[in-house]
């Protein structure tokens, strides 16, 4: 929930390399992102804000000073580890092993050694405490430069916690669901043991898909014990060899590890940048699969509602025309979006005032809003039949745990209002209030915010890499726990703190929040923002910095 | 008072010097020596500036006095 880790730190290699491969490539022709404000007239029924500053040209040209006063400094060490001269603490090569594949050489294990390790008391915290509005820390202490932590037994109380996905504040140890949970407990103990096919399925399985459905608006529904394998293993269900992936550059790992899995073609476009993705569309229909050039067997766009490391939102309505132009299929992971969006909390199909029956597969996880665990799928009924038999996790993953079914049916009732209170939508509203006025004061105030005035995931660009660490220390020296991501979940210069909203929030908090981070922000140079804001006529995208993707 | 507006403000400048060159994450003693590197190298450029810089400017002085009269 809270641990102050490396952003997604299982965020996939690859994509971090080809982020970077990006970046490197549109240094030349001025830093990487361009500022837009755009409205798509038509489409949209609401303002869609989002906004990525560039790069101040000083700041990327000291963040790669600082990269390299480390990186020349990680080969001093690396050098003396090698002759001896000093300890070596990380795994090395074995002995009898010189001649097989080299497992510690590349650029991320250098990376992790020698610049990683110097800042990693900011990350994986433990807490012991509900991960609510406040949260409590252990506190914990290194005498060898981060090598190892010892506990001192001490628990810093009270910490602010900006970090938790706990977007509607049910991530708690009182309120609505704690009677019922336990009373499924006592009902049905705590796990199934078997799978959903076998005898793991109870009628607390089959209600909540039901209320799911109608909750999603969807013909059928199904919930799954884990979000991330939702996602690894339901693609390759669905698409094969003879189909084609076309993802989005920032997708999260699962989604990347799901389209590598299915042996799918896979095509990447722009970060939200809907001319990338109508070009690739357009290619796929004209030529056709490479060398033979039969017709694809099927299209599958596969997008997420909030993208967590840029706080930005799919263009869906956008998506929406283009999959229907050319008669592709659209994934969407609300993975994020889900619950947090939308007047009643029912993710970025509702935010853009949509209909769910235009995206074919709806995919979330209940770790966000809902304060559980688990994901699921939703779309049409023929879709969900065919998953419940041919996903292998529907097929041999343990089925749900009861009581985190029924903390699901009862925050998603909540949410719904069909528990005979506002205090769903009561929290959907605060979230949106809060978001919009920490996103405006944080402007205000001189930061680089990325993404969408109405995404509740907020990152503030630190660039540097000594401020990363700086800034995680100085933010908990004043109570607030912040996550601080760099590379590989970011482009290397791109270093950010992410600062997640909660409706637990309460105004004073957040003020107590944007003092302290004024005060951070002074004291690290991090107000970096010249409130340049260009509005170009449309979006941005040029011809020349688009790379064709290869298959 | 002043004088300790003027401490913190020093300290704030050497802090952010630590941040810029990230030397905040090194370990004392490759601080210590990133810091005799850093004062060397300017030492010797405000050095060499002393030494030659006049000479430089004073050999252009003659130069352009004798081209333009």
């Amino acid at each position: 929930m809270f641990p102050l880790k490396l952003g997604h730190c299982s965020l996939n290699k690859e994509i971090g390399v080809i982020v970077i491969n990006s970046l490197w490539q549109q240094i030349p022709g001025g830093f990487g992102k361009i500022h837009h404000i755009t409205q798509n007239g038509g489409l949209y029924k609401r303002p869609f804000n989002e906004a990525f500053e560039e790069t101040p040209m000083l700041v990327a040209v000291l963040t790669y000073v600082g990269y390299g006063i480390l990186t020349l400094f990680g080969y001093l060490r690396d050098f003396l580890r090698y002759w001896k001269i000093e300890k070596c603490h990380n795994a090395t090569e074995r002995e009898e092993q010189r001649d097989f594949v080299p497992l510690y050489q590349d650029f991320e294990n250098f990376y992790t050694r020698n610049l990683y390790m110097r800042i990693r008391d900011s990350w994986n915290r433990p807490i012991c405490s509900v991960p609510g509005g406040k949260v409590d820390l252990l506190e914990r202490v290194s005498h060898d430069y981060n090598w190892t932590f010892t506990y001192t037994g001490k628990v810093i109380k009270d910490i602010i916690n900006m970090g938790s996905y706990n977007y509607l504040g049910f991530a708690e140890n009182a309120g609505p669901s704690k009677i019922p949970v336990t009373k499924v407990l006592s009902q049905y103990g705590c796990g199934m043991c078997s799978t959903r096919q076998e005898m793991g399925n109870v009628d607390k399985h089959e209600e909540l898909e039901t209320l799911l459905a109608r909750y999603l608006g969807v013909e059928s529904a199904l919930a799954y014990g884990m979000g991330f394998a939702t996602n690894s293993m339901n693609i390759p269900a669905l698409v094969g060899k003879g189909c084609l992936i076309l993802s989005d550059e920032l997708n999260h790992a699962s989604l990347v590890l799901g389209a590598r899995l299915s042996g799918a073609t896979i095509r990447i476009f722009k970060h939200n940048n809907m001319q990338s993705l109508e070009k690739l569309l357009k290619d796929a229909i004209v030529y056709g699969q490479p060398r033979t050039h039969r017709p694809w067997k099927k299209i599958l766009i596969i997008v997420e509602g909030i993208y967590s490391m840029e706080g930005s939102i799919v263009r869906l309505p956008e998506v929406i025309a283009l999959k229907k132009k050319y008669k592709s299929y659209l994934y969407l992971d609300e993975a994020h979006s889900i619950g947090a969006l939308g007047p009643n909390g029912r993710g970025v199909v509702e935010y853009f005032g949509l209909d769910p029956e235009d995206v074919d597969i709806m995919m979330g996880t209940f770790t966000k809003s809902f304060g559980a665990a688990g994901g699921y799928i939703g779309g049409k009924k023929e879709l969900i039949d065919y998953l419940r038999v041919h996903s292998h996790s529907a097929v041999y993953a343990t089925s749900l745990s009861p009581p985190v079914v029924q903390q699901i049916i009862t925050t998603m009732k909540c949410i719904m209002g069909e528990d005979g209170t506002t205090l769903g939508k009561q929290r959907i509203q605060q979230l949106a209030e809060n978001t919009r006025y920490f996103r405006r004061r944080l402007k205000e105030l001189g930061f680089i915010i990325y993404g969408n005035e109405d995404s509740p995931v907020v990152p503030l660009m630190l660039y540097m890499p000594a401020k990363i660490g700086a800034f995680g220390r100085e933010m908990l020296k004043r109570h607030i726990g912040v996550v601080v991501v760099g590379f590989p979940a970011t482009p290397i210069i791109e270093s950010r703190a992410r600062i997640c909203l909660s409706a637990i929030h309460t105004k004073e908090i957040l003020d107590i929040a944007l003092k302290k981070i004024d005060e951070v922000g002074d004291l690290l140079m991090l107000k970096y923002s010249r409130h340049r804001q260009v509005p170009l006529l449309d979006r941005p995208f040029d011809e020349t910095t688009y790379e064709e993707t290869e298959d | 008072m002043d004088l300790k507006q003027m401490k913190d403000y020093i300290y704030w400048l050497y802090f952010q010097y630590l941040l810029v060159t990230c030397s905040y994450v090194l370990e004392p003693w490759e601080q210590s020596m990133f810091h005799t590197i850093t004062i060397t190298v300017v030492a010797m450029v405000v050095y060499t500036a002393y030494v030659f810089i006049p000479i430089h400017i004073r050999l252009a002085f003659e130069f352009f006095s004798q081209i333009f009269g």
